[in-house]
């Protein structure tokens, strides 16, 4: 008889939850944070990080209450701020690889201004966006993602206002590294993820997410399962959509990498700042 | 060595705080230019990269403070500086700061407000928000310099303060203290007492982050250095998770004030000038504090016997100071540039006999020495 007892490999998510804070988390049946959750714990898995070598930071809304189940330090900071609190982190300490989770409310809207300067800056930092074309947390309100025509807590006829392309908006700004996919595409998520951690400069990965509880049921959008179903039928990826006529990019969006730029982070510029202000004072 | 055998150097309010900050060990700023506070950023912008240090420029005020709670969390003492228009931003983050108990300095250069105001001019309008400005109920510690040596010196116990109590501690400048130019002799740095925040001994496996000693200051390790914990800005657990439990939420925040208020009486910072046998009191701090002190001179010349009881620290209220002081008065003046901010609170705490009058000034100058004079005569 063999005596010997199989320990099985210590998984992914055994390593990188934290074990004394419990579950189930706060998220509703259907949300896809659930998802990005496991998908960020398997990246970081792979990117050969250790624990302590990784800050979480996030904002204030759904996505907001991420980073609290996952073993790094993790830093629930204030609504829009993720990415100032971020900034401060990785400046001072370069050693960490910052990553922010924000949402597209928490992001564009209340960060904006933030999330531009930040891409502008192009500071070595990961930022995941949420999108879940709306304000989850305080009950399906308007964010500036949201489409023209759909309904909302605050848009009860149908909204006016265009949304951002979250993407193309950091692409503009001078992001190093910009992708979007979905939490339906959970490989490509995943190999994303991967890359857009140790990317050097600002990374910004845009995952689409569906939110059933506020934006599905006010737009009538079906089942949970059918809001999975829509990312599925209307994603194509990137090397495929240049192809598409302007017909057939209608009600479809691009996934995959959008950008890799190769941009001098500012931690190297500041650090050409640092010699240059040394020989000043040692010459003074 | 000793003082007078220092070298003296002419020195900007501003410039003292900037030089203070530095002997304190200050290794990270974020700002936002601003005037009158403007020339802090500077130095710092100078002075930071030649030691290898962090300075940025963020695109806001809400940036910067944000930007100067990551690097504290990070283990850099931090500092960012401002006027009222840019205080008035950052007291979402302030918050923030003070429920997370994350250390930090924030300079607030008082122009006149409210908006844009006087940008140019003194003024002393800040007191409350200082201590009221963030949402929510919380401690504060602020302290207030009138002469560019207090300048150095406060901001020094402000670094300490705030890395001792694991607090925002905010540094209650003016247009006048941060404009002007004095002598002054700058202690080495040997001479210097620079506290640094404590850091956990435990294991990583033992530590309860904010699980307080008798201190009732936790013990919260840098981030990234083998002690992984959470940070929010919900009120939270010893461990750090979001709480609701009345049982837990309860003894959060009163240890989060009985931290500041079990250490009133070294936080009560005042200097008396000739308060023995005061009939007439004035009671002041910042750029006024410097009217009150001629005034006392100009007074005693001419037989008025007037002291002065001057406030380096406005948060908590030094009432035991202001109440002793008051005991021995028949009148007592507080004279500011704002419509009687101080003076209500020096009214509140009135143990008797003295009658406090408030003496304001809003027109963007100073109030002269000769004004508090004939300000008494009018009352007394």
């Amino acid at each position: 008889m063999n005596t010997q007892v199989n320990i099985p490999p210590r998984s992914v998510v055994y390593d990188w939850l934290r074990h004394d804070k419990k579950f189930p988390h706060v998220w509703c049946p259907g949300c896809g944070l659930g998802i990005l959750l496991g998908s960020l714990v398997r990246s970081l898995a792979a990117s050969g990080l250790s624990k302590d070598q990784v800050a979480l930071v996030s904002g204030i809304g759904c996505s907001g209450r991420l980073p609290v189940y996952v073993d790094v330090g993790s830093i629930h900071t204030t609504h829009g701020r993720a990415l100032t609190f971020a900034t401060g982190i990785r400046l001072a300490r370069p050693d960490l690889r910052v990553i922010t989770v924000m949402g597209d409310g928490d992001a564009c809207a209340i960060g904006g201004n933030h999330l531009i300067h930040a891409a502008r800056r192009n500071l070595d930092i990961c930022a995941i966006i949420v999108n879940n074309l709306n304000y989850g947390m305080t009950g399906g309100q308007y964010s500036p993602t949201t489409p023209v025509g759909a309904k909302a807590s605050t848009a009860r006829y149908g909204h006016i206002e265009p949304a951002f392309d979250i993407s193309n908006l950091m692409a503009t700004a001078g992001a190093n590294f910009v992708a979007r996919t979905t939490v339906y595409h959970v490989t490509q998520l995943d190999s994303i993820l991967t890359e857009a951690i140790m990317y050097p400069g600002f990374a910004v990965v845009e995952v689409l997410s569906p939110c059933h509880t506020n934006y599905g049921r006010q737009n009538r959008l079906g089942s949970q399962v059918e809001m999975m179903k829509e990312f599925k039928r209307r994603a194509v990826r990137v090397d495929r959509w240049e192809k598409l006529s302007q017909e057939q990019k209608k009600n479809k969006f691009p996934v995959g990498v959008l950008v890799r730029r190769e941009e001098a982070s500012y931690l190297d510029y500041y650090a050409e700042v640092c010699r240059k202000a040394r020989a000043q004072m040692e010459g003074k | 060595m000793p003082r007078k055998q220092r070298q003296a150097r002419l020195l900007q309010g501003n410039e003292a705080i900037a030089l203070g900050a530095l002997a304190a060990g200050c290794n990270f700023f974020a700002g936002y230019p601003i005037t009158p506070a403007s020339e802090i950023t500077e130095i710092m912008s100078r002075r930071l990269p030649a030691l290898g240090h962090p300075f940025i420029q963020m695109e806001d005020e809400i940036a910067s403070i944000g930007c100067c709670i990551g690097a504290s969390l990070a283990g850099r003492k931090v500092m960012t500086a401002t006027s009222g228009p840019g205080f008035s931003l950052m007291q979402e983050n302030l918050g923030y700061a003070c429920i997370t108990e994350t250390p930090l300095v924030l300079v607030n250069v008082m122009r006149a407000g409210p908006s844009t105001g006087l940008p140019t001019n003194v003024a002393q309008g800040d007191v409350q928000q200082a201590r009221w400005g963030t949402h929510g109920d919380h401690p504060a510690i602020v302290l207030c310099p009138a002469t560019v040596a207090e300048a150095f010196e406060l901001t020094v116990s402000a670094f300490n303060y705030a890395e001792r109590f694991r607090t925002p501690v905010i540094l209650l400048s003016d247009e006048t203290v941060a404009h002007m130019r004095e002598k002054v002799a700058l202690p080495g740095r040997d001479e210097v007492e620079v506290i640094d925040r404590r850091q956990p001994t435990v294991p990583p496996d033992w530590y309860v982050p904010y699980k307080a000693d008798g201190s009732l200051i936790p013990v919260l390790a840098d981030l990234g250095r083998g002690y992984r914990y959470h940070v929010t800005g919900l009120v939270h657990d010893e461990r750090g998770f979001p709480t609701r439990r009345p049982d837990e939420v309860e003894p959060f925040y009163r240890r989060l004030f009985e931290k500041i208020s079990r250490n009133f009486q070294e936080l009560e910072k005042v200097k008396r000038f000739g308060l023995d046998d005061a009939e007439y009191l004035l009671i002041s701090y910042g750029a006024t504090s410097r009217s009150c002190r001629a005034a006392v001179r100009l007074g005693r010349e001419r037989g008025l016997k007037v002291g002065h009881l001057q406030l380096l620290s406005l948060w908590p209220f030094p009432r035991r100071a202001v109440e002793q002081a008051l005991e021995g008065a028949r009148i007592c003046l507080v004279p500011e540039l704002n419509m009687g901010q101080m003076a209500r609170e020096v009214k509140r705490v009135n143990p008797g006999p003295a009658t406090v009058y408030r003496h304001s000034k809003m027109d963007g100058t100073m109030i002269t020495p000769e004004e508090i004079l004939n300000r008494l005569r009018e009352v007394g």
